[in-house]
């Protein structure tokens, strides 16, 4: 069971850190497994949305936030290795910090024969202050 | 006696280089490769395809990512050439000395909630955004993307935005 476990986990990883997107932005896979996955993004100037400030854009926040959620999905033990997201809400809490690296962490709470639920939340150097939340709903595939 | 209208290619002239003012100051709309067609005032963001925005290589799709990202950029797009255009054509604003510095500030997505409908294809796709309320502080934005048929949407969100301060 655990070794199922541990092959899950680096199927998830070998897949995650594929996409091509997600590699465009830099993210790197931090945790996974169970359900639960940390997703990272290093700051950078092509990632920035209000020119005058330096704050990344929302956008970014968005499409690291739908990666965390995939991948909190393809690492519960009940789901299996192909998701797509159904609908994702986020809220912006607050602007980044210009120059710091961003980090999400998911979870995916709750499974059923085709859906699955996620929450996550996304922080900079500030753990105790999120800058962005969501929730969503993403596809089950079953073998 | 009435004034005579302005030549067509002098309108035409500066709401173009209004629209790119705005475009060129935001980093992310070049990394996404995002470029906006204008009619009046009514914009169509474009998409253009990249191998960068696939986020499932077997079937291949488009990133939800990707494609929330769009969906944002053409809502934020909408909102605040509204408010430039408003600037400009009541001339506060002159589209030849534009910079980041006396551009109108931007809004801020407070939320943003996006509907997959169907999987993006490996091609260039489209939105629109509609403007559904924009009061002093809070707007709320519907927006449309679809690739081949404008009848077939393959994703749409609503967002609320913070405006900025206009006095």
């Amino acid at each position: 069971m655990a070794s199922e476990t541990a092959d899950k986990a680096r199927i998830a990883r070998q897949f995650i850190e594929a996409i091509p997107f997600s590699k465009a932005l830099k993210m790197s896979l931090d945790e996974i497994g169970d359900g639960l996955a940390v997703i990272s993004m290093p700051y950078d100037e092509g990632l920035v949305g209000d020119p005058r400030t330096g704050v990344i854009h929302g956008g970014a926040v968005s499409a690291l936030m739908d990666t965390c959620g995939g991948a909190a999905v393809m690492s519960h033990p009940e789901a299996l290795a192909a998701t797509a997201t159904i609908d994702l809400r986020i809220d912006y809490m607050r602007p980044a910090t210009p120059g710091e690296r961003i980090t999400a962490r998911a979870h995916c709470y709750h499974v059923t024969r085709s859906v699955a639920f996620i929450r996550a939340e996304a922080f900079d150097s500030d753990e105790a202050r999120p800058v962005a939340a969501a929730t969503g709903a993403f596809t089950v595939t079953r073998g | 006696m009435r004034q005579a209208p302005e030549p067509v290619h002098i309108i035409k002239e500066r709401r173009d280089k209004a629209l790119a003012a705005l475009v060129e100051g935001v980093p992310y709309i070049r990394t996404l490769g995002v470029g906006f067609d204008r009619r009046g005032d009514e914009l169509t963001a474009v998409l253009n395809y990249d191998d960068k925005l696939i986020g499932n290589p077997l079937l291949p799709a488009l990133h939800g990512g990707a494609t929330a990202s769009f969906l944002e950029v053409s809502a934020i797009m909408e909102l605040s050439f509204h408010i430039l255009w408003d600037e400009i054509e009541n001339g506060r604003l002159d589209a030849d000395t534009l910079t980041p510095e006396t551009l109108p500030r931007l809004p801020k997505t407070i939320d943003f909630t996006v509907d997959y409908l169907r999987s993006g294809l490996p091609r260039d796709a489209y939105a629109r955004a509609r403007v559904n309320r924009s009061g002093r502080r809070y707007a709320s934005v519907h927006v449309e993307a679809w690739q081949d048929n404008r009848d077939r949407l393959f994703a749409q969100a609503t967002g609320h935005f913070l405006m900025p301060d206009r006095s």
